[in-house]
């Protein structure tokens, strides 16, 4: 099964990446982008066919490692097989 | 005073660290591997040095707090056992959740790599008692990630249990934004735990501890760790 954890900075945590990207988009002349947040995505392969194992899975792997939740989120997304 | 320096793959300042260890203590530490289960019988301190584990994957320390040794460190710790973590090993030890916080990326985004100033909150804890409250000392720094950041209660904690020791000051000990150079909330360069037995700090204080680096204000910290046992033991 495929599956993807993404990761992102809170709300309210300064993100100078983001800042940075923003930035060289307006020097880029890229109109409209008033904000820009960086986070990262996991794509993950999982073993066997049982929906709610995987999601259990996933979420230790967030949370044990993925992320850091102090200063992130996480969202985890289930494909196919 | 009997030292353990753990070692993972990337870290580059574990000789320095040795090194400063053994002039303070007149004894060679033991190098301990990121693979190892046990830190050697009897330890007194151990310390995580400062590099670039695992190469900053993921995010700084963050691979390394979970490898196999840290299980010995975490438990050394809820001991009360003393643990000194510098850089990486500051990195490590809040990923390794031994100290709140993170560090994040320096608010400028560069690397930096330099002597600065540090004010010396307290003398009164093992790590600090070799100088004195409100003493300035200027040891180096070289970090992309050293931007300590916590929510507003851990960070209102750490300033009314006065478990920040260090914070980045100008050369007279005052704490200006112009002084903090990486952006760290509060200027906060080094913190101890509840306990007040880890103590986690960006600064390279091992780097100042001869004459011939030009300076030795870093050799506070081990005199004091090395006083802090002789009156122990």
């Amino acid at each position: 099964m495929k599956a993807r954890v993404t990761v992102t900075l809170k709300p309210g945590i300064l993100d100078p990446q983001g800042k940075a990207i923003e930035g060289a988009l307006r020097s880029l002349g890229v109109g409209g982008v008033t904000s820009v947040r960086q986070g990262k995505v996991f794509e993950i392969e999982i073993e066997g066919a049982d929906r709610a194992g995987a999601e259990a899975a996933l979420k230790s792997a967030a949370e044990k490692l993925l992320a850091n939740t102090v200063i992130e989120n996480y969202r985890i997304e289930l494909g196919g097989q | 005073m009997k030292s353990a320096v753990v070692v993972f793959p990337g870290i580059n300042r574990e000789r320095d660290m040795a090194r400063a260890l053994r002039l303070a203590s007149g004894r060679e530490p033991a190098m301990v591997w990121h693979a190892d289960t046990a830190l050697p019988a009897g330890t007194d301190l151990v310390v995580i040095p400062g590099g670039f584990s695992y190469g900053d994957y993921l995010r700084c320390g963050a691979i390394a707090a979970r490898a196999p040794i840290m299980d010995a460190v975490r438990g050394f710790a809820a001991k009360g056992g003393l643990v000194l973590a510098i850089c990486n090993g500051f990195q490590i030890a809040c990923e390794a959740g031994l100290l709140p916080g993170v560090l994040m990326r320096n608010a400028q985004l560069r690397f930096i790599c330099r002597d600065v100033y540090l004010r010396v909150e307290r003398s009164d804890t093992p790590f600090t008692r070799g100088y004195n409250a409100g003493q300035v000392i200027r040891v180096p720094v070289a970090h992309g990630e050293g931007n300590y950041i916590a929510d507003g209660e851990t960070i209102a904690r750490l300033e009314s249990e006065g478990r920040v020791l260090f914070r980045y000051s100008s050369p007279d000990g005052m704490i200006d934004p112009n002084w903090n150079h990486n952006g760290a909330m509060n200027g906060i360069a080094g913190i101890i735990n509840e306990r007040g037995n880890v103590l986690g700090m960006m600064p390279h204080p091992e780097n100042h501890v001869e004459a011939s680096m030009g300076r030795t204000d870093g050799r506070g910290l081990f005199a004091g760790l090395l006083d802090h046992f002789k009156v122990a033991a």
